[in-house]
């Protein structure tokens, strides 16, 4: 964002500023090797920012740019308005991020891990620092483990005393890449339901994630990214409408029918066991009712008829062409 | 307290790495506070100033709007001490750091009783004839001549191991656990870090000298008589002034430690691997132990970093020789100075993958 150069643009410009904003964001590593390239995202402030994609869409490289971590190539990012790396002494202690997992001292305590953390943060206050830690392992229901050494932890105890860390003050961003790896089904409702506490608090969350439905039930908005390059993003709403839906048809005819809807140009047919399937007609095309009254007429026996709505995993393959488990 | 006071707060406590234009951002929403926000600031404070006087229209409102970008909590005065006591805690709360200085305070023990054992059956302390390491024939007659005796034992050697294994590991070690990234987005602050972590490692040096010494002190004092120290150069001193000097030679022993450990620090940042940080920390060791040895490369011998450790010797002389205890020092220094500034450059720039 450019400078605010005085009151009139004020307010109104402001209040739209995302938290996080690349512009042209590239990482080229030595080798040459491209793995991200030429991002412009924008996260919204208070939203609930899904990050998508493939393994190996280089996610995890694109946070620790935005972390700081790793210098970009070519290309801007900024953090709660200010540049990144140059600005992380201030913009960092306001993030609390858990990135490719925890990573802990296994030879000191649950406790003294956090308090290790805080001591590295600038803005942390000693004095609170005890309090602040006890909270943050009440927070994540750590508290009866707290003196045992971290090497003891399991995989989801762990997780939590890394989201713990992320908790030690109050933060205006958190940065949560894949939460809920290693977590049992009832952790990953531990952690969903922190995380819609805390963007209650007015907290953004940008959570990366490729449990698709994970996204769905928290995130307000998503951005899909997948080769290094960012498909798309929006608020998950309009990502799901823009993918179109299937139109269905019940019918024992199924030869028939097919042949009637390729006739009236409906494309991507799959003939199923007393079901047809293909995608649902633009709205230039021929109407539903229209297709409906074209197979009736043609003496097809139909039992039922409609459009199912698309849903973001829809959206997802569509935008990325390829399964989950393929590295881009 | 309240957000208002956090923003005007915030705004005093900006630092370098946030430039002018930054400042300005800030500058619109915390005009209202701009007064309070002068307590914490930092050099960088004139490019807040000046945001904030440019701000008066955008107002209270401004002020919220703000809320996501960027108030700043004030920096801890105390913050970088508390992070040098995390460091401590953390190297000297290993295992594997007690382990090394268990067995830097073995090896006086053991010299102590060989050294008992070998005089006890009649033949006389002096049986030694000058043959062994440097000061063993001296220990039966007075016991503080065991500290002497382990530290020319174990620096050569021991000592400068065990600081390759803490230094070695000091920055490799977290990137390879991973506890780095964290550490840096907390954010720790890499040259900070990097100094925090040289500081830790010359403490380290510090301890694992006074270890030797005292463990020898005790051990010489238990089995042998302790009195008059014969210097060097034949003039014998006080027991009191013979204890100052133990204590100034473990001193001499500790600072020649500062090139080497500023070298495995350097060596720390190109890895992710502690191990591997290590080991090339104690190859280097010997290698250059060995080449110190070779009397053909006796023109770069001044340059070698061990080439003076054993000068500390010199403090036992009356008057004590300074010479090769400052050129020792000086080593030392410009080592310090060359890797350190190494260790800055790589490590600042270095992308964090692990």
């Amino acid at each position: 964002m450019d400078e605010l150069t005085g009151g009139e643009r004020g307010s109104a410009a402001s209040v739209a500023e995302p938290v996080i904003a690349t512009r042209g964001l590239t990482k080229r590593f030595r080798g040459g090797q491209l793995a991200v390239d030429g991002l412009d995202l924008s996260v919204p402030a208070g939203s609930v920012f899904g990050f998508l994609g493939p393994n190996g869409s280089e996610k995890t490289t694109t946070i620790r740019m935005l972390m700081g971590l790793i210098e970009p190539t070519s290309g801007t990012a900024r953090v709660l308005g200010r540049p990144m790396p140059a600005a992380a002494r201030t913009v960092l202690p306001h993030v609390g991020a858990l990135i490719e997992g925890p990573a802990l001292y296994g030879f000191l305590s649950g406790r003294d891990n956090l308090l290790r953390y805080d001591a590295a943060d600038p803005t942390a206050d000693p004095r609170t620092r005890g309090a602040r830690v006890a909270a943050a392992l009440d927070r994540v229901g750590l508290t009866p483990a707290g003196a045992k050494k971290a090497r003891a932890y399991s995989l989801g105890m762990k997780q939590r005393l890394g989201l713990a860390a992320a908790l030690l003050q109050p933060r205006e961003l958190l940065v949560l890449d894949e939460p809920t790896n290693g977590l049992d089904p009832q952790g990953m409702r531990e952690i969903r339901s922190l995380v819609r506490e805390l963007a209650a608090e007015g907290t953004t969350v940008f959570l990366s994630s490729h449990l698709l439905d994970e996204i769905e039930q928290v995130c307000t908005h998503a951005a899909v990214m997948a080769g290094g390059r960012l498909i798309t993003q929006g608020a998950v709403a309009d990502l799901a409408a823009g993918a179109r839906g299937r139109l269905v048809v019940s019918t024992p005819d199924t030869g028939e029918a097919a042949r009637v809807l390729k006739e009236r140009g409906v494309t991507d047919l799959e003939v199923g066991d007393g079901r047809v399937t293909g995608a649902a007609p633009k709205t230039s095309g021929p109407g539903l009712a229209e297709l409906n009254a074209a197979l009736v007429h043609a003496g097809v026996r139909v039992t039922g008829f409609g459009a199912e709505r698309a849903s973001l995993e829809d959206a997802f393959v569509a935008l990325t062409g390829e399964g989950f488990d393929v590295t881009g | 307290m309240s957000r208002a006071e956090r923003d005007a707060r915030g705004a005093g406590a900006g630092d370098e790495g946030d430039g002018p234009g930054a400042g300005a951002v800030v500058g619109a929403g915390v005009a209202v506070g701009a007064g309070a926000g002068v307590g914490a600031g930092t050099g960088a404070d004139v490019g807040v100033g000046a945001g904030a006087g440019t701000g008066t229209g955008a107002g209270a409102r401004g002020m919220r709007a703000r809320k996501a970008v960027g108030p700043v909590r004030p920096v801890s005065p105390l913050w970088s001490w508390g992070l040098l006591r995390s460091e401590l805690g953390v190297t000297f709360r290993r295992w594997r750091t007690l382990a090394l200085l268990a067995v830097l305070a073995g090896v006086p023990v053991l010299i102590g009783v060989a050294v008992k054992v070998e005089t006890g059956d009649g033949s006389t302390g002096s049986g030694g004839q000058g043959g062994g390491p440097a000061f063993f024939a001296q220990i039966t007659h007075n016991g503080l001549f065991l500290v002497f005796a382990a530290l020319a034992a174990t620096l050569p050697v021991f000592l400068p191991m065990a600081v390759g294994v803490v230094a070695g590991d000091a920055v490799a070690g977290e990137a390879g656990a991973g506890t780095l990234r964290y550490l840096l987005i907390a954010p720790a602050g890499r040259a900070r870090l990097l100094l925090v972590k040289y500081v830790g490692t010359l403490a380290f040096c510090l301890v694992a000298t006074l270890v030797v010494a005292a463990s020898a002190l005790a051990t010489g004092a238990l089995l042998f008589p302790v009195g008059e120290v014969m210097t060097i150069s034949g003039v014998p001193i006080g027991l009191g002034e013979g204890l100052l000097r133990v204590v100034a030679i473990a001193l001499a022993a500790a600072a020649s430690l500062i090139g080497f450990a500023a070298l495995c620090l350097f060596v720390s940042t190109l890895t992710h691997s502690g191990i591997a940080a290590m080991a090339a920390s104690v190859g280097l060791l010997i290698t250059v132990q060995i080449l110190d040895t070779i009397p053909q490369l006796h023109a770069i011998h001044p340059y070698l970093f061990p080439h003076y450790w054993l000068s500390f010797a010199d403090l036992l002389r009356e008057p004590v020789f300074w010479d090769d205890l400052a050129k020792n020092l000086g080593l030392q220094g410009a080592y310090a100075a060359v890797f350190g500034a190494a260790a800055w450059a790589r490590f600042t720039t270095r992308d964090i993958t692990t």
